[in-house]
């Protein structure tokens, strides 16, 4: 037996790594260099991007622009529309909410955007592991989702509050508990659908392992709905966060977050409307730009949209 | 095809007792008395009254005939709204919140769809670029803001439609879209995201080539192709909306089951807690469910029974 | 872009919209259309315990005494009644009523419910109410029996109710609905009255119950004087949502909003009065917060004074609530007696005096001090409040106290269980006694002694009152007691609850009481009224 000879004989494991490697792509420019002229070119993408950046700087320098606290209460100048002297109007209390904003600012986008990432974390890689695996873990992972998040989530919130007390840290914890979730269910839809796919099936077939299908097929080409998951994510995070101080988990008063503002702001629409304008603007122009930032990675790293 | 629903069911059941245990144990872990009110009660009449509501005894004796009565259907008495029982409670609330729902899903489904197809088809033009600004409302606003600027907008100033309540058609409008708008502008996104890729693909540029027109190229391959992310999300989101509402049903004064989802938490009203848990555990399990068999439908190449990818 | 002018024009829509003409709407009918904020979990008199079903019960039964319009105790079912010179017992001879399916009232129904609520085994929260009975306690805590609890029936007719020591407010506690009668013949044929077999004795019968959407209440034909009445029918709508309320009833669809069956929404207030469209009404209540008298270092009586006259009731009332509230220096409402502040609001200078004056005491400074908090619960008023006060307590002592947003169940249970330092609350009386206000603190074992606080002179003070017959005498007493109490400050009183209401000009004849009760007896409609706000 061992002295037959073939007329091919088989590659080594090492050998067909490096053969893989050289077939997968096309050489010449770099990846990441490609994908950052082409996020470039895409004019809303960049407005998203400057959006943002303006909007984390206005949250940093923001609060010393002013000559108020975000808590000195001022209760005879309660309610009044924007002046020269509070830009963008006073609250119910009297307080300044221009500096109020920009405190919020810090609250949302660090929550919003901490919570999301980790949700994104964990949903893309139970996901996709459930996906790929597929048989009896999958069938395990999921059903394991799906009890999680039929558990009342007010029950564990009430627990967590009375368990570890209220803070950022618990309300990044109470929202990253199911948040993952939704992320994981649409990831590995993609996924099933995506390993059907040819250049996945070769690609196993020329012995590439779980990991590497997983990191450089599986998950790049599921990236349209996992950025546009993503981008939902995030309000659901704000205003979930809004509803967890109000029940007194988060932030306590007289700290405030874009969402609580917003949830203050609503009663008084019809008579004090700037109070939910403010943060209400500024949460759909968060949103609005990472919308179109992701939009934009989401074609800049697409091997495929190569116009 | 018997065999592979029979498991299904079990594991479906298995996971509905999973979610009740869980639910049960938590529920009695956090403080709070179904009977405590801010003027206090004697010590006595606090006694007499977890005695006769069975809350003396050891929890896993609770938990025992409590779920003797769920075998039999019985979801028990509601603590706090004396003389009605959880059954009643959820026959009067489901069918309201159910009819919401569908009209809901059924906005936010079509629209979605078409919302979505339009952008992509144009790819970076003004209706992409209309569309998405539209989505990024519906996502950044919350439905409750959304209701209650409807609710002025078009009760109050316009008198187009009833403020609230529950009863005619017009009533369901305003409260259907609220609901809708968040679903709507994800559904559009997601059909939007995958559309544009799709329509890259070789295969469309061959049909293309071939002399098929957009429309049919879009109905016939990319509206196919592009579904399975809106299919999964729709799982979930099908039995969150058919069960109501919290904030819209409050806001519109409409009697669904929604907000019993959240007052019987803060009543600790155990048994409605327990009831409608279950009650929209079994919908969403039998929701998600149906997703994985739609999987199928859409992309044969996804068989039901999935071997694991070996080699 | 184009999402700047969309929401440009949004904000001009919403600046132009405040001055809208109202609907005209004409009442063609003798019906009230009303809003209850939220379900009543019971229509049963005997298991009720809270304000909405209490509301609704005042309308569907009456019990043997009644309150006119200004304040005083009539007969009602009782035609008359005898009180022995001990005042500790009492005669009830009813009337020939009938219940509203025809059968007459008897003493019997009377005793047959009073017994029912004080068995042991019949859940019912508040038969607390009756302890004021000889042995009711007893035979609820099922260490005496029922039939040595002094309420009997002598006769059809006849109804001798004896009491454990003098009440004066006890001809007033009988028009309340802890002492309703129900009807026996009902009760014990179907357990479930309460939905299909729904019988009172009141102004107006139950004829319908959508749960969570519609109760629709008839004039009794059975009611003994129903030749007054004129409304024919009362609808209920049942929306918690205090802005869709207002909406409702500025749209012609309700013919009242907010107290006191529901709140007018606080952003509208500033609004409505410049109007002049608000009515406001005082209720018997006091809102305030309470210290832990056995937490340090709120075991110091000077520390809780500085705290309780640092507080700007006046801006409060004025700023934040916006409801025409009365400040509070005092414990007892102005609805039941006349009140002498016992200290001067904000006061930040013996504040500040009394605040060193405590530290001195404990033996500590200002920075000695632990971590302070003020527990709430999930309620958007109290919220803001607690802001507002945690501002000028660090204006006032540059002291942070930490605000505590608690869910309902978890406050209450903290509450119970005495975790706090301090804590808001509110007390509304159910009879205008002060006794209702003062009897908590009476023992350190009350479960409603929050405050955990006990003085000797005090308890000696109302013990005394119980047994005074001497009204004017009683009341002096009682009044040392409440100085004694603010002596020693175990909870900060606030403010006095006010009601604000809207009602059309068609709507007439309604009574409303600081008790929270809506008498609809004498209550009809102008028909021939346009409306015109």
């Amino acid at each position: 037996m061992e002295d037959k000879t073939y007329l091919f004989s088989p590659l080594s494991q090492a050998e067909k790594e490096a053969a893989f490697e050289h077939t997968a792509y096309a050489p010449q420019v770099s990846y990441w260099k490609d994908a950052w002229v082409r996020l470039k070119q895409n004019k809303p993408a960049l407005f998203g991007l400057t959006t943002l950046i303006l909007l984390i700087f206005m949250a940093i320098i923001g609060p010393f622009l002013s000559q108020y606290t975000y808590y000195e209460t001022h209760l005879s100048l309660k309610n009044d529309p924007p002046s020269s002297a509070f830009w963008f109007g006073t609250d119910e209390l009297g307080r300044d909410l221009f500096t109020r904003c920009w405190w919020g600012a810090r609250i949302s986008l660090f929550v919003g955007i901490s919570a999301s990432l980790i949700d994104l974390v964990i949903g893309v890689f139970f996901g996709a592991v459930a996906g790929l695996l597929g048989g009896k873990i999958e069938e395990w992972m999921m059903r394991f989702a799906d009890v999680l998040y039929a558990i009342p989530y007010l029950l564990v919130v009430i627990l967590l509050m009375v368990v570890i007390g209220s803070g950022i840290l618990t309300i990044i914890l109470a929202l990253t508990i199911t948040g993952w979730i939704n992320m994981a269910r649409i990831v590995r839809s993609q996924i099933l659908q995506i390993k059907q796919q040819d250049y996945v099936r070769a690609a196993f077939a020329l012995g590439a392992s779980r990991r590497r299908v997983l990191l450089q097929h599986l998950i790049p080409n599921a990236m349209g709905p996992i950025i546009v998951t993503l981008t939902l994510t995030i309000p659901s995070a704000i205003f979930a966060e809004a509803f967890l101080s109000f029940l007194g988990l988060g932030v306590q008063a007289p700290i405030a977050s874009w969402g609580t503002m917003a949830n203050d702001g609503l009663p008084a629409l019809r008579y004090y409307p700037w109070r939910l304008f403010f943060p209400a603007t500024f949460i759909s122009l968060t949103m609005l730009s990472f919308n179109l930032l992701g939009d934009g990675l989401r074609d800049a790293f697409d091997p495929r949209l190569k116009k | 095809m018997t065999q592979y629903l029979a498991k299904k069911a079990a594991i479906l059941i298995g996971s509905l007792f999973l979610v009740t245990t869980l639910t049960f144990f938590l529920m009695h872990s956090i403080p709070g008395d179904p009977f405590v009110q801010d003027k206090a009660i004697p010590e006595e009449i606090l006694k007499a009254l977890h005695k006769h509501y069975g809350l003396d005894q050891p929890l896993y004796i609770q938990y025992g005939k409590y779920l003797d009565g769920v075998l039999h259907f019985e979801l028990g008495p509601s603590f706090k709204y004396e003389g009605r029982t959880v059954n009643e409670i959820i026959a009067d609330g489901f069918p309201v919140s159910f009819y919401l729902g569908m009209e809901a899903l059924i906005i936010a489904v079509f629209g979605g769809i078409v919302l979505g197809s339009i952008a992509a088809l144009n790819h970076m033009r003004w209706q992409d670029h209309m569309t998405m600004i539209i989505a990024v409302i519906g996502i950044s606003v919350p439905s409750f803001i959304l209701a209650t600027f409807l609710q002025y907008l078009l009760a109050m100033k316009l008198d187009l439609l009833p403020v609230a309540r529950w009863g005619t058609f017009s009533q369901t409008i305003m409260p259907a879209i609220s609901l809708a708008a968040l679903p709507m502008a994800f559904i559009a996104r997601l059909t939007r995201a995958n559309m544009v890729e799709v329509m890259q693909q070789d295969y469309i540029q061959t049909a293309k080539s071939k002399g098929l027109n957009s429309f049919q190229i879009v109905v016939r391959h990319a509206i196919r192709n592009a579904l399975m992310p809106v299919v999964t999300y729709l799982g979930p989101l099908t039995a969150a909306v058919m069960t109501g509402s919290f904030a819209i049903e409050k806001i519109f004064g409409i009697p669904g089951l929604g907000q019993w989802f959240v007052t019987s938490i803060t009543n600790r009203d155990y048994t409605v807690i327990m009831g409608t848990t279950i009650f929209y555990s079994a919908i969403l399990m039998l929701c998600v469910f149906i997703v994985d068999l739609l999987y199928c439908l859409i992309d044969p190449r996804i068989q039901l029974k999935q071997e694991i990818d070996g080699r | 872009m184009n999402r700047r002018i969309a929401s440009g024009l949004v904000i001009s829509l919403l600046f132009t919209g405040c001055t809208k003409t109202d609907k005209t709407y004409r009442p063609t009918s003798q019906e009230l259309r009303l809003n209850l904020h939220s379900e009543p979990p019971t229509l049963d008199p005997r298991k009720a315990t809270d304000t909405v079903s209490v509301s609704i019960l005042n309308l569907c039964f009456e019990g043997l005494t009644r309150r006119t319009p200004d304040g005083k105790v009539i007969p009602a079912v009782a035609e008359s009644f005898e009180i022995s010179p001990d005042k500790k017992t009492y005669t009830f001879i009813l009337r020939d009523a009938k219940w509203s399916d025809g059968k007459p009232i008897t003493a019997h129904d009377f005793e047959m419910t009073w017994k029912t609520m004080l068995d042991p085994s019949f859940p019912c929260e508040f038969a607390s109410d009756l302890y004021i009975i000889k042995n009711a306690r007893i035979a609820k805590s099922n260490l005496g029996s029922l039939n040595e609890v002094g309420i009997q029936a002598v006769d059809d007719k006849t109804l001798i109710v004896q009491l454990e020591h003098p009440v004066p407010y006890f001809l007033d506690a009988l028009a309340t609905h802890s002492f309703f009668a129900t009807p026996t013949h009902i009760t014990t044929t179907y357990p479930n009255w309460t939905d299909a077999h729904y019988v009172g004795n009141g102004n107006f019968v139950l004829k319908e119950w959508r749960h969570r959407d519609t109760i629709l209440l008839e004039k009794n034909p059975q009611y003994w004087d129903r030749e007054n009445i004129k409304l024919e029918r009362v609808t209920f709508a049942l929306i918690e949502d205090e802005s869709t309320e207002l909406t409702m009833y500025e749209n012609g669809e309700l013919d009242w909003a907010g107290y006191p069956l529901s709140n007018l929404p606080t952003e509208a207030l500033p609004s409505l009065e410049k109007q002049g469209k608000l009515h406001n009404f005082a209720i018997s209540g006091t809102y305030y917060y309470v210290f832990n008298t056995k937490e340090f270092p709120f075991t110091n009586a000077n520390i809780r004074k500085a705290f309780s006259l640092a507080i700007n009731r006046r801006s409060i009332v004025d700023n934040v609530t916006q409801m025409k509230q009365i400040p509070a220096m005092s414990l007892v409402p102005p609805t039941i007696w006349n009140v002498t502040p016992y200290f001067k609001d904000n006061d930040l200078a013996e504040a500040r005096r009394l605040f060193e004056l405590g530290l001195q005491e404990l033996g500590i400074t200002a920075s000695d001090l632990p971590p302070l908090h003020l527990s709430y619960n999930t309620v958007v008023g109290h919220h803001k409040i607690a802001q507002a006060i945690q501002e000028q307590w660090h204006q006032a002592f540059g002291v942070q106290v930490k605000l505590e947003n608690k869910e309902w169940k978890v406050f209450l249970d903290e509450l119970t269980h005495h975790k706090f330092q301090i804590a808001r609350m509110g007390g509304l009386a159910n009879v205008n006694d002060p006794m209702t206000f003062l009897d908590y603190y009476r023992y350190l074992s009350n479960s409603n002694n929050l405050a955990q606080w006990s003085n000797l002179k005090f308890t000696q003070l109302l013990d005394e009152a119980d047994v005074t017959l001497d009204e004017a005498k009683r009341f002096t007493l009682l009044r040392e007691a409440e100085k004694v109490f603010i002596d020693e400050m175990p909870i900060a009183p606030i403010y006095f609850y006010n009601g604000n209401y809207l009602k059309k000009s068609y709507v007439k004849g309604i009574h409303l009481s600081d008790l929270n009760n809506l008498d609809l007896k004498w209550a009809y409609v102008e028909l021939n009224d346009t409306v015109s706000r």
